[in-house]
């Protein structure tokens, strides 16, 4: 059965329909990958027998001819959902054993639609890194292996390092913060997963991994019971390993909610019936900024491919100016840790979590959160409580969320152009080595997201597509920039990539 | 603009973070490598732009004014460090 797990969401989707296997088998098939897959630390918790329980349901279901939208579909769920009875750690000390007593809508959705729980995913702890190396629960192996590297030697490594209580230096990230959703997604451990972006977290790992990340308008997904990082940037979406497989998730996960204000009162579309929609027609604008000095020549390379193949698909290419751009990473990394500062305060030892004592209620706050948060969360939330403090707040903060809205009107100008997407590069190089950047500066880290970043900062959708492989062999993806609410056309641009550039071949199980 | 290392001592503080002495030096070179990094910001033309207040234009949603969940303080706190009696319990605050 093990070819099961080889299906794409749409493939299960359709093979359960024609009773080709059933739900059980499906379950069962995961189940047994993700539990040989634990070198990868791409989980966190497995929920096999939740898993079980969902699969037997959705049986009865289909044998009734009742299947639901995502009836009987094996997903993994980033560890940043709340999952009613079910632990959530946001991949820190601080939530300790936190089990929440309500679920997350996104997640909600899910379940009312018949998708199976496999488990919680690996992540950046509160989503802030990206290469999943912060995480409380120790970094993502990538499925990727660097060039020059066998099953043995990696299966060697891991082991090692497990041992000495280190990282396995030398094999590769798969992004972050939602690593452990594209290291399952392209390792075959579920069929997609649940992710979260709010610089460029889905995006830049589904790059990493060879693997679809969309992360849509900001109030498209409900934020609620989402471990809040900075509110104003934070976005739901899916990981899978087709642009159709996304569609489909994101249809359910999608949808306005009485709990978040923020969530947009707007029809969720049939994101699937969009996906073979072609691009004849539509304008596509190539933005300068975005060529940034010093970037490898094979991404340039990849870029002037991904529009000659939408070009060859039908669409016009344009080529465009977004003159702020240089200015978003720096504004975000003002802006996301003012919110980060603000969100995290409410981890103080009293209501959940972890509680380190103190001589008075002070010291205990400062005791718990010494304790509880890692070095990036704590080096963010002071920065927030920098920049936001008295005196400092005009100069940082306002001058940030002032240059957020000339971000914001450059891409408004281009749509009012008639620009209907944007096409970039997802990220500034391919996935690099665990340990690799984390002991550097941490700007290093940051520049990561320089592709992805202005895409929150504005609230557009985006899309990563896996375009090609670069010289060592490891994925390259291009991002997809659209107008508000308009994933649809995302989908039909990143179909058009696909199909020019192939469906990624995923690595073979080395892990097992 | 950089930080000191009284500065750094005080934002912790402020942020209810204890921060051991030997941690200063660390923390205050990696806050001012942050902070000049978005030293950039301050060759862009804000003047008469408008702060973002919102992401998406739209009028903030509003609800009925009544009790929509309630009775769940078993459910509240289920997760608490220290409860009593549906109370959460602290360090004696008020001397």
């Amino acid at each position: 059965m093990a070819e099961l797990i080889e299906l794409g969401l749409a493939e299960a989707r359709d093979g359960l329909k024609a009773k080709r296997f059933s739900a059980t088998e499906l379950a069962k098939a995961h189940i047994s990958a993700v539990e040989h897959a634990r070198l990868l630390n791409a989980y966190v918790l497995e929920t096999p027998d939740l898993a079980l329980a969902q699969a037997a349901d959705s049986d009865h279901r289909l044998a009734r001819g009742e299947a639901r939208a995502l009836e009987g579909l094996p997903l993994g769920i980033k560890d940043l959902f709340c999952t009613k009875g079910v632990r959530t750690t946001a991949g820190s000390n601080i939530l300790g054993g936190f089990t929440p007593g309500y679920e997350s809508t996104v997640t909600s959705q899910l379940w009312r639609d018949g998708a199976v729980m496999l488990g919680k995913l690996n992540c950046d702890e509160f989503a802030m890194g990206s290469s999943n190396e912060t995480s409380a629960f120790g970094p993502v192996v990538s499925p990727w292996l660097p060039p020059n590297w066998d099953g043995t030697r990696a299966r060697g490594m891991i082991v090692k390092a497990t041992a000495d209580g280190g990282v396995p230096e030398g094999l590769l990230v798969p992004g972050g913060s939602s690593g452990g959703s594209a290291a399952a997604v392209a390792a075959r451990l579920c069929l997609a997963a649940t992710a979260t972006d709010t610089g460029g977290s889905i995006r830049q790992p589904a790059a990493f991994t060879g693997t679809v990340g969309l992360k849509p308008t900001y109030g498209r997904c409900s934020r609620f019971g989402i471990v809040a990082f900075a509110s104003s940037l934070d976005q739901a979406g899916p990981i899978g390993r087709s642009v159709r497989d996304c569609a489909i998730l994101l249809r359910s996960m999608a949808g306005p909610d009485p709990r978040d204000s923020t969530s947009v009162d707007i029809a969720v579309p049939d994101f699937e019936a969009a996906v073979s929609r072609g691009v004849k027609g539509l304008k596509i604008g190539i933005p300068k900024e975005y060529r940034l000095d010093g970037m490898p020549n094979e991404i340039e390379r990849l870029w002037g491919e991904g529009a000659d193949w939408l070009k060859r698909a039908g669409a016009e290419i344009v080529d465009i100016s977004l003159p702020h751009t240089s200015f978003a990473l720096p504004a975000y990394y003002i802006v996301a840790p003012a919110e980060a500062s603000s969100n995290l305060a409410r981890y103080d030892g009293v209501r959940y979590g972890l509680r380190v004592p103190g001589r008075d209620v002070i010291e205990m706050y400062e005791n718990t959160r010494a304790a509880g948060f890692g070095r990036e969360v704590k080096r963010r939330v002071m920065i927030g409580a920098y920049v936001l403090s008295a005196g400092y707040y005009d100069a940082y903060y306002l001058r940030a969320q002032k240059t957020r809205t000339l971000i914001k009107r450059d891409f408004e100008k281009v749509f009012a152009d008639g620009i209907d997407a944007i096409l970039t590069p997802a990220t500034p190089s391919a996935a690099f080595g665990i340990g690799e950047k984390s002991a550097a500066s941490p700007i290093e880290m940051y520049l990561n997201d320089v592709f992805t970043v202005t895409v929150n900062m504005a609230g557009l959708p985006g899309i990563s597509v896996p375009a090609g492989l670069d010289g060592k062999g490891l994925p390259l993806g291009l991002q997809l920039i659209g107008r508000p609410f308009d994933e649809e056309t995302l989908f039909a641009a990143g179909q058009a990539i696909e199909d020019a550039a192939g469906r990624m071949s995923l690595p073979k199980v080395w892990w097992a | 603009m950089s930080v000191d290392a009284a500065t750094v001592k005080r934002v912790a503080h402020l942020a209810r973070i204890a921060l051991p002495e030997s941690e200063v030096e660390r923390m205050q070179g990696e806050l001012n490598a942050i902070l000049s990094f978005v030293e950039e910001l301050s060759k862009v033309d804000i003047e008469g732009v408008e702060p973002m207040t919102s992401v998406t234009p739209m009028r903030l949603k509003l609800r009925e004014d009544n009790v929509s969940e309630g009775g769940i303080a078993d459910a509240i706190v289920a997760n608490a460090p220290l409860s009593e009696d549906h109370f959460f319990a602290v360090p004696k605050v008020v001397e």
